[in-house]
């Protein structure tokens, strides 16, 4: 039946995707603890990004500003601008838009490096040396992006802000201790954990995803390519599916 | 007429001659195709044993089944005595140490130095070294493949005769009983083929491993094998020496080698 093939592949892919979660959990408590692959992961995935995530993360805050010093000039609050700014960056563009952005660098990097490793057969020469490809390239990588998605969004919120700051004073004037003393009186608890909260899971969807795509990756380099694509492109949708369900979530806790 | 030290269509032969592989009625399947359907062969301590087949025969699927890389649907393989099915990861690993892997296209890890491709296999079973004692080891591999002064080069940086030697080099660096070679000379120009197939020659001798070479490259077969084996409809067809073979009146034996 033609009609239920796709309805068929789908739920296929799915079990797929449920076994290799399940398999990345069981590896990744038991020894042995590939710890200087894991750092390495770390400094690749985390401090090689910085300056993109960065870049960005200043852009958004500078561009945001600007877009709303008019709106909130003509209600008479631009005062406002640092609350406004703030409350956006950190609760949902400096999350979400780092995460976009990691979602394009990390996992389509992931994809194509382990679909190439896969059709090249060093997935399998690594077995046959007596190391455990899965928790080798695999654990380290899903660990590394979940850690270091937060410790990025951080400091993108950080930079985002001082993009504020300058964005602010292209119009007005405000010292820098005014404009993050109003940041720091706008933000609490509620604001800054469950965005906090919601970049592991994006950093895990991430780096899950791409090591899905790419360990599963086959017919050479078409495979790799299309490895590649569609690991960008679904592990960028479950950013936003994730950010759906955190913000009902959040909702339901009272923490909006 | 057949050549009477020709056997075809083998069975479960018991050998007297000390075996270091036997392979008894291995089943493979992918689906609805069978590629392997009843093989069945021996590998006798320091012999090099050429396995002959067309191409999409379950040549490689063969040598994968023997390492472990892929599980048979039915059948037997002991390695070093010991049946591989009834082995958990630890025994597996314990074993591959013994059991060295030429893969088709090298397999030599991209992002990695020559030095560090050579150190992957040593982290992990020969954890006890020094560096000094790591490094002398790598650099006296690669003296034996003839390529010492690549040490530091990424293998993209290498030509397709010297990655060969290279991936060679790392298949031997944990001193194997077994080295097991999925088809050494694919993808290589005949003067580099030959050269390769004279290495492989040299290293059995100077190493006194036993081989598995799978090929359908005539020479290299011809330079190398002690024995052949021909793999033929999933099954051994015929196994003997390459003479043997040669002057084989079979039609199914005489296609391999017009």
């Amino acid at each position: 039946m033609k009609l239920f093939a796709p309805i068929r592949s789908f739920l296929s892919e799915t079990g797929s995707v449920a076994r290799f979660v399940s398999r990345y959990f069981q590896e990744i408590f038991q020894p042995r603890y590939e710890v200087r692959q894991f750092i390495r992961q770390c400094f690749t995935i985390g401090y090689k990004s910085l300056p993109l995530i960065g870049i960005t993360g200043f852009i958004m805050g500078l561009v945001l500003t600007m877009q709303l010093r008019p709106t909130l000039l003509s209600y008479g609050v631009v005062s406002k601008l640092p609350v406004m700014v703030s409350l956006a960056i950190v609760r949902e563009i400096g999350p979400v838009i780092s995460a976009l952005i990691f979602a394009g660098k990390i996992s389509s990097s992931m994809g194509a490096e382990l679909g190439s490793m896969k059709v090249t057969e060093q997935i399998d020469a690594m077995e046959v040396s007596g190391t455990n490809p899965f928790k080798y390239l695999v654990v380290t990588r899903v660990l590394a992006a979940t850690l270091m998605l937060p410790v990025l969004t951080v400091l993108s919120d950080a930079i985002g802000l001082y993009g504020s700051y300058l964005g602010v004073n292209i119009k007005d004037h405000t010292s820098l201790g005014l404009f993050f003393f109003e940041v720091f009186n706008t933000l609490h608890f509620g604001d800054v954990l469950p965005a906090t909260i919601k970049t592991f899971f994006f950093g895990f969807a991430i780096g899950i995803i791409g090591c899905y795509k790419g360990y599963n990756s086959s017919k050479g380099t078409e495979g790799v390519g299309r490895a590649a694509n569609s690991a960008v492109v679904i592990s960028s949708v479950v950013v936003f599916i994730i950010d759906l369900l955190a913000v009902q979530i959040t909702d339901v806790l009272g923490l909006n | 007429m057949m050549t009477e030290n020709i056997h075809t269509n083998t069975t479960n032969e018991p050998s007297t001659i000390d075996p270091v592989i036997v392979i008894k009625d291995l089943k493979k399947g992918f689906g609805d195709r069978v590629v392997l359907n009843g093989f069945s062969i021996e590998l006798r301590r320091g012999e090099s044993l050429v396995v002959l087949g067309k191409s999409g025969s379950g040549k490689s699927v063969l040598i994968k089944c023997i390492i472990g890389l892929m599980l048979p649907d039915s059948g037997t393989i002991e390695v070093l005595g010991k049946n591989i099915e009834s082995l958990d990861h630890k025994h597996m690993d314990e074993l591959r140490s013994h059991i060295g892997f030429l893969f088709q296209s090298n397999a030599l890890y991209d992002s990695m130095t020559i030095r560090e491709n050579l150190q992957f296999p040593m982290r992990r079973h020969l954890g006890r070294l020094t560096r000094q004692e790591v490094n002398s080891r790598i650099m006296e591999t690669l003296t034996n493949v003839g390529l010492a002064n690549t040490v530091d080069m990424l293998p993209s940086e290498l030509s397709g005769g010297m990655q060969k030697r290279v991936a060679l080099a790392r298949a031997l660096i944990l001193n194997p009983q077994i080295i097991l070679y999925d088809e050494p000379t694919t993808g290589l120009d005949p003067i580099t083929a030959r050269e390769i197939s004279k290495l492989i020659t040299d290293i059995q001798h100077k190493y006194s491993t036993s081989s598995i070479i799978i090929s359908h490259d005539m020479n290299c077969v011809k330079q190398t094998a002690d024995r052949v084996a021909l793999l033929l409809n999933g099954v051994c067809y015929a196994i003997g020496t390459y003479n043997e073979l040669l002057h084989s009146d079979d039609e199914n034996i005489k296609q391999f080698f017009e």
